[in-house]
């Protein structure tokens, strides 16, 4: 009876290191873009979460208790900073009570560090409406920040999982050619389209217009988190018509009457799109992500044109 | 031989603009316009849009600087040397042209100071050997340049690496300071704390003459006419890698004017101790129920529930203490808290009070031993009904002496239920309903008080609310609450009669950093058999750093 007891308890503790050994890194992202880069650069060595919904406005993001579990049991927490999680994210940190996760440690990594970041604000007046203070944190929806964000990942998981380093190389260096290639597959269908003056409703898309040389004259809110007034919507429609703007990009999640309303009166045409990979079905990774985007804006573009 | 020479300067050209491109490019300039960069293999390019953290930043810099001065120094070496094989080069030259064109121009007397070189023979195989000699070194500085190039290559990978993984947050430097430009002591993410304020107020008008007798919060709606509820500074950060700090200083000006300051919260949160063990310090609101740790402006209506403001005191539960929170290794979230904290003051109203309960006169009291503290435990644990629907469930128990006789205690239990839906395609936070309840009971041991002429008695009480917010569109949420309180023996107003609640109120939020609220009070007082109607109009003001939300 005793030996029984004994096997058990020495099965008990071969399974539970066995069990480590091959355990795989468990990574929480933010978003599901910083998550689905995370995917492909560990792909089935790493374990990943998403805090914010794809289809949900990442600025307001429920803190639940389940992302405390989450965080407690994390390796690695990715961030994407400029605040776009402030209003979420300490909480669920503070009670996740991970040495790994806080800040200066291998397990935290900040995805805008390394990105050029656009629409920094010279000075803070929240007269101006929400403005983020370290800049406009929807850095992921140019491809080539997306590639930035991978080889910090990759540096990272080397780091907190040194055995597996060259597989998450070789896994970079694929993503990054894979990424390469389509990227100027994109580039050469927008190309025609360079510099079409567009109309968004959020300041959502200036990375995206920067790199697909798209011209944002004016967003729906007057000012960031201020939704649209009748003043402003007055001023957009003759605006819109002066200027020949024809597509109003909204994202998902947005209110689509204002919009339409908007879109009638000028003969634009409003395109809404996900902004983070799995907003739809066939998003759902970064490249089929941009694949969609890209397809929705040009056939749009060339429906008008 | 002129090409050869052109060749290097380019090649120096190359190599020192490239250090002085990065070296001025590292720091992020206002416009950060690139061209697309290659992240894995990209070296001058990668680096101009890395941003780093000040050492860092330094440290890269030392090193570029040592470089450029080698660099300028090989430069300057070199281009001594160049001028001497230039001045070499013309003065061979000039002889082979003279010797061949020696025959057809005849030499002329007046060139006599360059006569002197006519003395050196020109033979070709000198020629050719001075030709050899610079080919070599062409090719040893083309090597040696190479050398350099990589050295450097390799060292800015290196640096890109560790800039690429160091862990501090992006901090946008604007270029360097000038005189000129604002200081800014405490902008976010740029300073060690946070420090936001809050403004609460509240218009009330009501079919009560006393509000205060009908209100039960000391945050509430006080009288006729205008209340500042509640004007707060918080104070947040990170303490050191170990722990997080917190504090909340209250400003309140009373019904008759006077302004007082009361330190609501502060303390401090552990933030990574073994064993899934967070332990928090300092005088703090007591974990017990869902309502009681939140601050009044986060509160869902215009004043608090009857029960929170009879069992746990008009300014809620809290004191000084510590608290050790537990989180269970399990696939749900699943944490116990264990508080203890001083039983006295009006903070622990329920317990060692100042002014006893149930008609009683405090009696001194003080801390004989350990069971003379407040112990508050809790239970609460989540789970996700549905991909858009949240529950979060509890148990409380609060135990500790109360002042109406030595060695009399007073226990408060709870349940409480927080229910939340939020649609997946919310924009702003919109739409979500939420279902919050608690009910609480009291067991009170009153002790005799014979001036009075009450005897030792346990008095059982008990109180509930139940409150339903709807966001329905954006910036709008409506709420509906109901409250119920049983009557309190020896009760003289309705603040300890029996009595139940309904608040209907809506608020809008211009944004997430004001709110208007309206709201109406039916209130029924069956201790009294009398109704009363209120309307309170609130609203609120948040100025500095966006604090985190709880769930």
């Amino acid at each position: 009876m005793k030996i029984k007891y004994q096997l058990f308890l020495f099965l008990l503790f071969v399974i539970s290191c066995t069990s480590t050994a091959y355990a795989k890194l468990h990574i929480v992202a933010t978003t599901p873009d910083l998550g689905a880069i995370a995917r492909e650069i560990g792909k089935d060595k790493v374990e990943v979460t998403s805090i914010a919904k794809p289809t949900e406005d990442p600025h307001f993001v429920d803190a639940k208790p389940s992302f405390i579990v989450k965080l407690n049991k994390a390796d690695m927490l990715i961030d994407g900073g400029l605040h776009l999680e402030i209003g979420w994210l300490p909480n669920l940190v503070t009670g996740a009570r991970n040495q790994k996760i806080l800040p200066g440690n291998s397990g935290y990594l900040v995805a805008s560090a390394g990105i050029p970041v656009l629409e920094t604000p010279t000075s803070l007046d929240r007269a101006m409406g929400d403005v983020h203070p370290l800049g406009n944190p929807h850095f992921m929806l140019d491809p080539s920040n997306g590639k930035i964000v991978a080889t910090q990942i990759c540096n990272r998981l080397c780091q907190n999982d040194a055995a597996n380093c060259d597989y998450y190389k070789d896994n970079l260096k694929d993503f990054v050619t894979r990424l390469d290639q389509k990227l100027s597959a994109w580039q050469k269908m927008t190309e025609p389209f360079r510099g079409t003056k567009i109309v968004t409703y959020h300041k959502t898309f200036p990375y995206f217009a920067k790199r697909f040389n798209l011209n944002v004259v004016e967003t729906l809110e007057p000012k960031p988190g201020i939704p649209p007034s009748p003043a402003h919507i007055n001023h957009i429609i003759p605006m819109m018509k002066n200027e020949g703007v024809k597509l109003i990009l909204i994202e998902q999640f947005r209110e689509r009457k204002i919009p339409e309303f908007v879109a009638a009166q000028t003969g634009a045409k409003v395109v809404i799109l996900p902004i983070m990979v799995g907003g739809l079905k066939e998003t759902d990774d970064y490249l089929t992500f941009f694949d969609y985007t890209i397809n929705q804006i040009v056939s749009a573009l060339n429906a008008k044109s | 031989m002129k090409l050869f020479s052109c060749v290097l300067l380019v090649c120096i050209f190359f190599v020192e603009s490239s250090v002085s491109f990065v070296y001025s490019e590292i720091i992020p300039t206002a416009d950060k316009d690139s061209q697309p960069t290659d992240a894995v293999e990209g070296t001058e390019e990668g680096a101009k849009e890395i941003r780093i953290n000040k050492d860092e930043f330094e440290e890269i810099v030392e090193q570029l600087q040592g470089m450029k001065e080698l660099l300028l120094n090989m430069k300057q070496d070199y281009e001594n040397r160049l001028k001497e094989m230039q001045e070499k080069i013309a003065a061979l030259e000039k002889e082979r042209t003279q010797t061949t064109d020696i025959v057809s121009q005849p030499a002329s007397t007046t060139e006599a100071p360059i006569a002197g070189i006519e003395d050196i023979p020109m033979k070709k195989e000198e020629y050719d050997t001075v030709v050899e000699k610079l080919q070599k070194m062409e090719s040893d500085y083309d090597s040696r340049l190479k050398e350099i190039q990589e050295t450097y290559d390799s060292r800015l990978e290196e640096m890109q690496q560790k800039v690429a993984v160091a862990p501090q947050p992006a901090s946008p430097e604007t270029g360097t300071w000038s005189p000129e430009q604002p200081i800014t002591l405490l902008s976010m993410g740029k300073s060690y704390m946070n420090i936001s304020f809050n403004g609460l107020f509240a218009a009330a008008g009501s079919t009560a003459e006393d509000l205060e007798t009908l209100e039960t919060g000391g945050h509430d709606p006080n009288q006729r006419g205008f209340t500042v509820q509640n004007l707060e500074t918080t104070f947040e950060g990170a303490v050191d890698p170990y722990f997080k700090g917190q504090a909340n200083i209250i400003f309140q000006i009373d019904k008759d004017g006077e302004s007082f300051l009361e330190v609501e919260e502060a303390f401090l949160t552990s933030m990574s101790l073994p064993l899934n063990l967070q332990v928090k310090a300092g005088t703090f609101f007591t974990e017990f129920g869902r309502l009681n740790p939140f601050h009044p402006h986060a509160w869902d209506f215009a004043d608090q529930p009857l029960v929170n403001g009879r069992f746990l005191g008009p300014d809620g539960l809290r004191n000084p203490g510590v608290r050790l929170s537990w989180l269970a290794p399990t696939s749900n979230y699943t944490e116990l808290f264990f508080t203890v904290q001083d039983s006295q003051g009006e903070t622990a109203h329920s317990f060692r009070n100042e002014e006893a309960l149930f008609g009683r006169d405090a009696v001194e009291t003080r801390v004989r031993a350990m069971e003379d503290m407040l112990y508050t435990p809790r239970i609460t644990t989540s789970f996700e009904v549905t991909d858009e629907t949240t529950v979060l469930l509890g148990a409380s128990a609060a135990f500790g002496p109360n002042s109406t006789g030595r060695d009399k205690d007073t226990l408060i239990y709870g349940l409480d239920m927080f229910w939340k839906w939020k649609s997946s395609y919310a924009s702003g936070g919109f739409p979500f309903v939420t279902w919050q309840t608690e009910v609480m009971g009291r067991r009170f041991e009153a002790g005799e008080d014979v001036n009075a002429g009450l005897s030792d008695e346990v008095m059982h009480n008990w109180g509930t609310y139940s409150q339903i917010a709807w966001g329905f569109k954006k910036r709008w949420v409506a709420g509906l609450r109901g409250d119920y309180v049983d009557g309190e023996e020896e009760a003289v107003d309705p603040l300890g009669f029996e009595r139940w609640r309904v608040s209907p109120n809506l608020t809008f939020y211009p944004s997430e950093f004001s709110k208007i609220r309206l709201q109406y009070n039916y209130d029924d007082i069956l201790g009294s058999d009398s109704t009363e109607h209120s309307v309170f109009l609130q609203f609120e003001f948040l100025l500095g750093s966006h604090g985190a939300h709880k769930f």
